[in-house]
């Protein structure tokens, strides 16, 4: 670890991680917890707890960018790839930021407030980098800020998540539907309530102006003490995550990997004029060297992890961009980046490969994903 | 939890208990410390060496895996393996919740008695995690 803890940054809420008995570790220049210390803590028990009652994440290191202007919608359609016209007030998408070559600078979710006011959630460690790139490529008549210092970011996440809030905030809240968002009035200003998550459960993705993040956390905490509700780490939210098969940057999305070969070709709106990484990807559409992100399950003792190497036979296809073993699937699984001719048709679910760990060549199922689906309620 | 007096350690955190021994050659069992396995996390599987297979002192010889990471182990001693503990296959967390009991790796014969000597007691491995 070349980071010194005095060069890590910290959320609000470092102080209640360590009265958690939190592990805390070096992420993306910020100090977070892994994992809980202490009986039913730990990975495992946060990763079920948020499974069958709550998980509660701190996420206040993600970046928030405003994107304010009259021409808000024109410099989002052209900065990002997914379609910002079809967003109303109050609406949440999912998208990416891409650079010339159709690679994926970062992944996204832009919260509309008004057609001319944008909010871009961003990851923690290309917070920075993402808001250099947007104003410098910015040619539309808008401000873009960053805004990622003035936010506290919590999530709960779970069945009993929505319950919970609800209690805390004692609002109605179970009527923002998925991928909408509510700005609630909080102490003379406001935290906005948005139903998206990282785990494949329901529940929301909080808001708050950084000096409301501790309370918050708190009363979550503690509303939810009768549900179940546990504090979880970054480590939970990895294994969370990787069941639902949802990307992480670095992982399955990158600078140098195309957005169309990384599954997020639902999240592309090719039929939009103009948009930065549109030639790239309609060349990228017609070639014959496509990749595909599959998920697999080793059918062999052992775990796969990130850069182990994926064969069909004697042929390398490709790597494992995240794997591990996860508490509610209980198996080893992955999710892998292959070569391909045509991903419609390749390598479908069913299909057996090979992936090598430590230089033994163990045989693995392409499995369809995700891996995990919540049962609806 | 109290380390097993008759036990020898390493600076690796493996632990080892003779099994038997006469002038020539020892069995012993070997293990991973109560330190070690809270570094390494809840463990998710054990990869345990083969039966009848010839280790080396400070080699690798066993990987445990928790959900973040896989571990090398190093072998305390150098030998031919006679047994593993089946019980990991089915709950590696035997290694977290009983290091030194349940939770046993494998057990080596043909060990030298000279290989023995450079280990450390329960009290001088006591000394050396409090150094660090």
């Amino acid at each position: 670890m070349s980071e010194t803890a005095t060069d890590l940054k910290r959320t609000p809420l470092y102080e209640s991680h360590l009265k958690l008995s939190a592990k805390m570790v070096p992420f993306a220049g910020w100090e977070m917890p892994v994992l809980y210390n202490g009986a039913n803590q730990g990975l495992i028990a946060e990763h079920t707890a948020t499974r069958t009652a709550a998980g509660l994440f701190d996420v206040s290191h993600m970046g928030e960018i405003r994107v304010k202007g009259p021409e808000a919608i024109e410099a989002l359609n052209y900065l990002t790839c997914n379609n910002i016209s079809r967003l109303v007030d109050g609406q949440a998408q999912y998208g990416a930021i891409l650079n010339e070559e159709a690679g994926v600078i970062d992944d996204i979710i832009v919260y509309r407030f008004s057609a001319d006011n944008f909010l871009i959630c961003v990851n923690a460690s290309n917070a920075a980098a993402d808001y250099q790139w947007l104003s410098a490529k910015n040619k539309h008549d808008v401000v873009i800020t960053n805004e990622s210092s003035d936010w506290g970011q919590i999530a709960i996440q779970g069945p009993k998540a929505i319950e919970i809030t609800e209690k805390y905030f004692k609002h109605n809240l179970s009527d923002i539907k998925p991928f909408r968002f509510k700005d609630l009035e909080y102490e003379g200003s406001s935290v906005l309530v948005a139903r998206t998550g990282y785990t494949g459960e329901d529940g929301f993705e909080i808001f708050m102006p950084a000096r409301f993040a501790k309370q918050i956390w708190d009363g979550l905490l503690s509303v939810g003490a009768d549900f179940g509700i546990k504090p979880c780490g970054l480590g939970a939210r990895d294994t969370l995550r990787l069941e639902a098969a949802m990307p992480l940057h670095g992982h399955e999305l990158g600078p140098q990997i195309s957005a169309v070969d990384c599954g997020l070709e639902r999240y592309i709106a090719l039929d939009k004029p103009e948009f930065i990484g549109k030639q790239a990807l309609m060349a990228h559409k017609q070639s014959k060297n496509r990749k595909k992100l599959v998920g697999f399950e080793l059918k062999e003792a052992g775990i796969s992890r990130a850069d182990d190497k994926v064969f069909a036979d004697e042929e390398l296809l490709g790597k494992v961009t995240s794997g591990t073993k996860t508490p509610t699937i209980n198996k080893a699984i992955g999710l892998a980046l292959i070569s391909c001719s045509n991903p419609e048709t390749d390598y479908p679910a069913g299909q057996r490969i090979f992936v090598e760990i430590r230089g033994r060549k163990v045989s693995a199922e392409i499995v369809s994903i995700p891996f995990y689906k919540r049962k609806k309620s | 939890m109290g380390l097993p007096a008759n036990y020898k350690y390493t600076k690796e955190h493996e632990w080892i208990e003779v099994k038997s021994d006469s002038a020539s050659a020892v069995t012993v069992r070997v293990g991973i410390t109560d330190f070690a396995q809270s570094e390494l996390g809840e463990l998710v599987f054990v990869d345990l060496p083969k039966v009848g297979a010839s280790i080396e002192s400070g080699k690798s010889f066993c990987v445990v895996e928790s959900t973040k990471a896989a571990s090398d182990v190093y072998a305390p001693v150098s030998g031919v393996v006679c047994s593993v503990n089946q019980e990991l296959a089915n709950a590696p967390q035997l290694v977290n919740e009983s290091p030194y009991e349940k939770g046993w790796l494998a057990e080596v014969e043909q060990v030298s008695p000279d290989s023995l000597k450079d280990l450390m007691t329960a009290e001088q491995y006591e000394k050396f995690l409090s150094g660090k």
